[in-house]
């Protein structure tokens, strides 16, 4: 068993009288990419934040790399990269400069070409930062992210703007990465991408984890009950079942072959979703 | 356990981070190149203090009139070291207060606290940047005032090793200022509404733009609270006759209370930088 990435015991941190973290566990291993999910101010963004080492806690345990984020030195910071919600800091500078300014910051950089290239931006690496897209940017706030070899990648929010080319292209980045070695912590506002991407994911509420496991099983999801719908001459049936694969048996024998208009559908991950962020303590 | 957890992650032995003095040159580069690539500014920033001399020196220089008894001093010669403070006033404390407090507001700021590179490198990065912009605007107009408007430079190594400490000494505390004020506006577009009236107020009661004896006592008293007074009356033993002394309200140079008055800003602002400087925004949490 390998040392946890990130370990969180009991979190807690207060704004005034509104509990932001109410008691939050949380343990990332290894090499893995793990997604958080959660509404607007479910407290993500400053369980992430502590994480960073941007936030200070009210109490709990917290281990990054095996470091108290609050003791977090240089040689710590080179060893997580941080790629924040949002910066628009519109710079003079080349892609190229900036990234390569950045990697002046650590000990083991990777090439700054290469990083370039891996994110997409060779095309626009003499041209400077403000004249980038958003998608753009956001590949170059990403590449800021991991031109130090992190071995723990933070990723608050990454594909918020990006058409579904951009997203897709950004997907296999961050695998490989993964693939690399290093770990991940994504906050996401979409499904379909904790789906493609995640090996675990937690869903956050109030400041507290309330679902936590792989995507596929996230709240039960294979054990739920799969609607199963066909159509005969127009009209449309629908049945809910536990066993669809002994029901769709059934139809293909009464039907002789071919179920007209067949379609089987587990609850999607953003139904699960959906009733785990709207029920519990409303 | 930590110690199995430092153990697991440690990075490969051998591997240094990059030196302080390493990072702090690399910032002063990355400023630079920022700083010169916004012409419009540049140019601006350039061109201010040799304009204002120019318009100064002609208006109230207009009929040959000069300053103080005979054999007076040419108006252009009388306001050039106001121009040189007030320049270097500009290029450290407005272009850092107001550079500072956008850059927050758009989280370059906070994206930079997340890498290893120290605050210390970042500080000197912007000091030494500030120092290199400063230098090449106060040779410009030095140049401007000898080619265009006739002044004589000092030829005495005296009164350049002035101008040196001087210089320095008021850049870096106009610098350290300009870091600490950056925390003062609230956010990066009220910056040069909040800037902007400070600088000009002072030039006004400092001696930039009027002749400082001729100010009201009490102007000048207030204006000894603060730095650009001192460091245009440390321009003025630099570029003025030495018989000038004597049309200085308090008839003399006064360099000890300059050096100590700005090395005191700079300290005071060191501490209070240190202690307030923020990497977020303020509405950020």
């Amino acid at each position: 068993m390998s040392t946890p990435a990130v370990q969180v015991r009991d979190l807690r941190k207060h704004y005034g009288p509104k509990k932001a973290v109410d008691g939050l566990d949380l343990t990332v291993e290894q090499g893995e990419i793990f997604a958080v999910l959660g509404p607007n101010g479910a407290g993500k963004t400053t369980t992430v934040e502590i994480l960073e080492g941007y936030r200070h806690r009210d109490s709990g345990e917290v281990s990054v790399l095996g470091t108290d984020p609050r003791a977090g030195d240089r040689a710590w910071r080179s060893r997580i990269g941080v790629v924040l919600q949002s910066a628009s800091d519109h710079s003079e500078l080349t892609v190229r400069e900036m990234v390569t300014n950045f990697a002046r910051y650590y000990p083991a950089p990777r090439d700054a070409e290469e990083v370039i290239a891996a994110v997409g931006l060779t095309d626009k690496a003499a041209t400077r930062t403000g004249q980038l897209s958003g998608g753009q940017r956001r590949r170059l706030d990403v590449a800021l992210g991991i031109v130090g070899r992190p071995e723990m990648l933070f990723l608050d929010e990454p594909t918020t703007g990006f058409d579904p080319e951009a997203r897709r292209s950004f997907w296999d980045l961050i695998e490989s990465l993964r693939d690399g070695g290093t770990t991940i912590l994504l906050t996401t506002h979409y499904m379909d991408e904790a789906e493609r991407l995640a090996d675990r994911c937690a869903v956050v509420r109030d400041g507290r984890i309330v679902a936590l496991d792989s995507p596929a099983s996230l709240g039960s999801r294979a054990r739920q009950q799969a609607h199963v719908r066909w159509s005969v001459d127009g009209r449309l049936y629908e049945e809910q079942t536990t066993t669809p694969s002994a029901l769709v048996a059934e139809l293909s024998s009464r039907f002789g072959g071919e179920v007209p208009g067949l379609e089987v559908q587990r609850p999607t991950l953003e139904d699960v979703y959906l009733e785990l962020v709207g029920e519990a303590g409303r | 356990m930590t110690t199995t957890a430092t153990a697991v992650h440690a990075p490969t032995a051998g591997v240094r981070l990059p030196s302080l003095a390493a990072m702090s040159l690399e910032r002063t580069r990355i400023e630079l190149i920022q700083f010169f690539r916004i012409r419009d500014a540049v140019i601006f920033i350039f061109a201010y203090p040799i304009v204002m001399l120019a318009i100064f020196a002609t208006v109230f220089g207009q009929d040959g009139t000069r300053v103080g008894p005979d054999p007076g001093i040419p108006f252009a010669q009388y306001f050039l070291p106001g121009m040189v403070a007030t320049g270097v006033l500009l290029s450290s404390f407005q272009n850092l207060a107001m550079g500072i407090a956008t850059s927050r507001d758009e989280g370059g700021l906070k994206r930079l606290r997340a890498t290893p590179m120290p605050p210390t490198a970042y500080f000197l990065g912007k000091i030494g940047s500030v120092l290199v912009s400063s230098l090449v605007q106060t040779a410009l107009l030095l140049a401007s005032a000898a080619l265009l408007f006739g002044v004589d430079l000092p030829g005495d190594t005296g009164r350049w090793v002035t101008f040196g400490w001087v210089f320095l000494l008021g850049t870096a505390t106009g610098a350290i200022c300009g870091v600490a004020f950056s925390s003062v506006p609230s956010n990066g577009k009220a910056a040069s509404a909040v800037v902007t009236p400070i600088v000009l107020v002072l030039q006004f009661i400092s001696g930039v733009f009027f002749q400082y004896d001729q100010l009201p006592s009490w102007m000048q008293t207030v204006a000894s609270f603060f730095p650009l007074k001192w460091l245009a009356q440390g321009m003025r033993s630099v570029f003025l006759p030495e018989w000038a002394r004597d049309i200085e309200p308090s008839g003399s140079w006064q360099h000890g209370a300059t050096a100590v008055v700005l090395a005191a800003y700079l300290g005071v602002g060191l501490v209070v930088a240190v202690k307030t400087f923020q990497w977020r925004r303020r509405d950020d949490g």
